[in-house]
């Protein structure tokens, strides 16, 4: 637990891991590792809870254990009780089971609900150098302030609700340079979307990834957030980014950050946090920031991505016979001909928000865009907050008020039009710029067509009927800078 | 979960390959929230065919399936190994089996034994020569007997040795509570706690 003396070089993964052995695993049986932080929604953990329930056991740790509800959550009127069945089911169970095993939960109506991986970090639960889990795969998103945090099944939910610990095997590591200074414009999302389209939806597994480089250094924590949330479209289970002064500075006088004795025995510690030197990662990625471009998928993986500036791309060119077979099956779901610019396309629906870009200063770069303008007509605009707080907060700013004059739709939060568990749903046909974290086919609803894209790009998307950037915007090709 | 040595129950034969989750237990049944009462949803698709075999008199009360080859592909689902539990099979006789299926029915007390072809075959006309007729499958021997046709099955011994002690991985990890107990009375102050709220 304190740092011990070690010769071997490390990586920040394996200083994390190393710390939360309870059990180090022997002839090629997994470790037992301690979480820290095991965060709870209404989709996975039903039967977990029913498992104890079966055999007896209380939650051993309900002091590190939260849950909210966000997955089902309607995003308007929300002091009504949910129309779907299961939704309701599901959100009734999680009360039920809360109450009975003395875990906190923020419902729908209070002021700290919320998609599950905005809730953490805004409350100061989500630090540096802890292990955090989730039934759902979205979990890395908490890599960014240099925690272990990856997605679990619900049979190992039931098993840290039991235990607070889980038994696995070791990760392997890949260090994800990228060195250089975005421009104007290009954003996280857009660096995460370039690295999916680079090492493929697979080229992760087994892998937890470290992001580094001048790039990533430069990005505040909703960045670092973005990028590591999408960790698990490339494939991985983790994404991290080792702690800083931006990580401490945002941690500091949150709700649950430590405190005063607490709170400088945990930054000494935070800082030495950092790979080694000469620590050895298994895998090594580079990309060069001052080259990117706002970026867009095409596709329905996440792998399936260009700069926006490029065309849809021509499945015939495409060496791999499974990937060609996949890119020609994706263009048909898509409707697209390859050889159109995509700046060309056009979309029915905007939607701005999910565990991946829907904290505050998500809407704060998409709001900029189109302060004073109106969206294109026949395009549906949803901007849906990441938390009742992330709401709040832009409210005080006066982003509602913005978002309504411009014409959208701002509504309550949730995981809403990510992945359509609630009302908020594409129509079969329908094609949609959304800032989400999945363009698989259905998934914002059946039949319903999705490009992945930067809040910017959103915004951008919105004012113009086609997929866009800023620099597409007259009033924005001469800004030097857009505040991201 | 429950221990198991010897068991002995009526053999079903499923003779069919290549029975995924899917068909052992159909999407639409996994939206409840329970981990148990699921023996309705157990090969839902075909229980309205009479025909089926687990429809038929003599296969009441099952205790063993005896599948054809690659049993529980697909889906990972963990319902596919509640339902059968369910619906009160303890163990599952197959050539193959799907890597996750079989994975996740050591963890929930679904004893999988792998057979060679030809011995499912012999098991297969010991049973229909026989309708309802006792199986034993002894995990100790690693053996499945009807009458005086005794055929060996495979299991990996990490497994074997897990379901003989009837050790779920909770009560796996459980073995090590005290150090579970000792790495916690070691965790810094400043590490988060979700309680009491602030």
């Amino acid at each position: 637990m304190s740092p011990e003396p070690t010769i071997r070089p490390r990586t920040l993964a394996e200083k994390v891991w190393d710390d939360h052995l309870v059990v180090k695993g022997e002839n090629g049986s997994p470790d037992l590792l301690y979480i820290d932080l095991h965060l709870v929604h209404e989709v996975t953990s039903p039967q977990a809870f029913d498992g104890l329930r079966a055999e007896g056991r209380p939650v051993r740790r309900p002091d590190l254990t939260i849950a909210t509800e966000d997955h089902n959550t309607p995003t308007l009127a929300i002091d009504k009780p949910i129309a779907d069945l299961t939704s309701r089911t599901q959100i009734d169970t999680l009360r039920r089971n809360a109450q009975e095993f003395g875990v906190r939960l923020h419902s729908l109506g209070d002021v700290e609900q919320g998609i599950v991986h905005v809730v953490g970090p805004q409350l100061g639960l989500t630090m540096p150098g802890i292990t955090v889990v989730c039934g759902d795969s979205h979990t890395s998103t908490h890599g960014a302030f240099g925690a272990m945090a990856f997605g679990i099944g619900t049979s190992e939910v039931e098993h840290v609700l039991a235990t607070q610990t889980l038994p696995l095997k070791p990760f392997k590591t890949m260090a994800i340079t990228v060195e250089g200074t975005l421009r104007p414009g290009v954003t996280a999302k857009d660096i995460i979307l370039a690295v999916i389209a680079k090492i493929g939806t697979g080229g992760g597994q087994g892998y937890v990834l470290e992001y580094r480089g001048s790039a990533i250094r430069s990005l505040s924590m909703d960045g670092r957030m973005t990028i590591c949330n999408m960790s698990i479209e490339a494939g991985a289970r983790a994404g991290m980014v080792a702690p800083d002064e931006t990580t401490f500075a945002y941690l500091k006088g949150r709700p649950h950050a430590p405190e005063g004795d607490d709170w400088e025995a945990a930054v000494e510690y935070w800082r030495t946090l950092q790979t080694d030197d000469d620590a050895v990662f298994d895998a090594e990625v580079f990309l060069d920031a001052d080259e990117l471009e706002p970026f867009v998928t095409w596709g329905t993986n996440p792998g399936q991505g260009v700069s926006l500036n490029e065309r849809v791309p021509d499945p015939s060119t495409i060496i791999d016979p499974n990937e060609r077979a996949s890119a020609e099956r994706a263009l048909e779901y898509m409707d697209l001909e390859a050889g159109t610019p995509l700046k060309e396309v056009r979309v029915d629906a905007v939607f701005m928000g999910s565990c991946t870009n829907s904290r505050i200063e998500d809407l704060r770069a998409f709001a900029s865009v189109i302060k004073g303008q109106k969206k294109a007509d026949g395009v549906r605009v949803m901007v849906v907050p990441g938390s009742a707080r992330v709401r709040i907060e832009a409210e005080a700013e006066g982003i509602d008020k913005i978002v309504e004059e411009f014409g959208a739709e701002w509504r309550f939060a949730g995981c809403s039009m990510c992945l359509g568990m609630n009302p908020d749903q594409l129509a079969p046909g329908e094609r949609c710029a959304s800032t989400s974290n999945r363009n698989f086919e259905g998934r914002q609803g059946k039949g319903g067509r999705t490009h992945l894209v930067s809040p910017l790009v959103a915004a951008a998307t919105a004012i113009r009927g086609t997929l866009s950037s800023v620099s597409d915007l007259s009033e924005f090709a001469a800004r030097e800078t857009v505040e991201v | 979960m429950d221990k198991i040595d010897i068991l002995t129950g009526v053999a079903v034969p499923l003779k069919r390959g290549n029975v995924d989750t899917d068909q052992i237990i159909p999407a639409v049944y996994l939206k409840r929230v329970t981990k148990t009462g699921f023996e309705d949803a157990l090969f839902a698709g075909w229980r309205n065919d009479p025909e089926f075999v687990l429809n038929q008199p003599a296969y009441q009360n099952p205790r063993v399936l005896v599948a054809g080859p690659d049993f529980g592909t697909g889906s990972s689902r963990e319902h596919a190994v509640w339902a059968l539990r369910d619906f009160g099979f303890t163990a599952v006789l197959s050539s193959r089996f799907g890597d996750i299926f079989r994975g996740n029915s050591g963890k929930q007390g679904l004893l999988t034994g792998q057979v060679d072809e030809a011995d499912i075959e012999r098991l297969w006309a010991a049973i229909e020569a026989q309708p309802g007729v006792e199986i034993t499958v002894d995990l100790i021997e690693r053996t499945a007997a009807i009458g005086d046709l005794t055929v060996s099955f495979a299991i990996d011994d990490y497994t074997r040795w897990r379901l003989l002690e009837g050790l779920d991985d909770i009560g796996l990890t459980l073995r090590d509570e005290e150090a579970i107990t000792e790495f916690e009375s070691r965790r810094e102050g400043w590490r988060p706690r979700t309680l009491p709220v602030k």
